[in-house]
């Protein structure tokens, strides 16, 4: 199985996830350069990684999604092909118009690091059907910009639908402002598009694949083969 | 030479985590008056004569500068 994981100037978790693809999950994973226009078709999963893409100039993600590898993504999205934006990668998409809403200054205007917990909503994606519905997972965050916001319409689309994929909760699957890192809304920590192929999150279920690391529940996330 | 100046905010219905900052902040300078204060970003662009500018910065507020999701912009042009 073929996998890609795409690196822009300023991506620092592009390894993370290539190391987590190839060498934890087994998969033929290869990176794919901002500036190449490429035939994705016979990739099964491509990762748009975290980092600070850009410098995070202007807004998290503004500029990296003129990056021509974009249109091939944004092609191979449009095929059904599997996309996972993780933390910077899901504020690319965002501003790439392949997911709805926007990510803004956590309400603490801290940048939070730390493991946090996340519920699935929506156990029958492509993502996320290797887990039981209402699962708590431990993934961790490690972001400035990942308060969730779109307007109220957006939302209550993204409920009926079952787009909301990950709300962030307590350890024993409670949600409350408490564990709510970023103040977003609903607290949403990931959400899909309509057709669900498409996949943005602000926690790194790259960095959660092996027990050394402290947990490996993003690993089911990543065996989408 | 038109120049235009550019005025970014986030849109009033959302909380700004920056602006509401600043305000405690200010109160306890003794500012009581302050009611709201929001933080947004000032472009200044400058442009070649050709073309009309005003259709010019609306292409490109919509297109990069502004994200149309969360921020209100508006904008002058001078020259």
């Amino acid at each position: 199985m073929k996998a890609g994981v795409i690196v822009f100037p300023g991506s620092n978790c592009d390894r993370d996830a290539y190391h987590a693809l190839r060498d934890v999950l087994g998969y033929d994973t290869e990176y794919l350069w901002h500036a190449d226009a490429r035939n994705l078709n016979d990739y099964r999963l491509i990762i748009v990684p975290g980092g600070f893409s850009y410098g995070d100039y202007l807004r998290p993600g503004a500029i990296a999604r003129f990056a021509r590898i974009m249109d091939s993504v944004r092609d191979y999205a449009a095929r059904g092909g599997l996309v996972l934006g993780v933390c910077n990668g899901f504020q690319i998409l965002c501003e790439a118009g392949l997911l709805p809403g926007a990510l803004t200054r956590n309400l603490s205007l801290k940048f939070r690091c730390k493991p946090v917990h996340i519920r699935v909503e929506n156990a029958e994606t492509p993502f996320t059907r290797r887990y039981r519905p209402g699962e708590v997972l431990q993934i961790p965050i490690a972001h400035g910009d990942g308060r969730y916001v779109c307007d109220e319409t957006t939302l209550q689309q993204l409920r009926a639908n079952g787009q909301i994929i990950f709300r962030y909760c307590s350890p024993t699957g409670e949600l409350g402002e408490e564990w709510n890192p970023n103040g977003s809304v609903d607290h949403i920590a990931g959400v899909a598009n309509a057709q669900f192929n498409v996949l943005g999150m602000m926690p790194h279920p790259e960095r959660a694949c092996e027990l050394l690391l402290g947990s490996e529940d993003g690993r089911r996330l990543l065996a989408v083969s | 030479m038109p120049k235009a100046k550019i005025y970014i905010t986030l849109k009033p219905a959302l909380l700004d985590a920056q602006g509401r900052v600043l305000q405690n902040a200010l109160h306890q300078l003794g500012f009581e008056s302050v009611q709201q204060v929001r933080v947004g970003k000032y472009l200044e662009v400058e442009l070649s004569p050709d073309g009309d500018p005003h259709e010019q910065i609306e292409a490109m507020c919509q297109k990069l500068l502004a994200n149309p999701v969360i921020e209100q912009y508006r904008y002058e042009v001078e020259g």
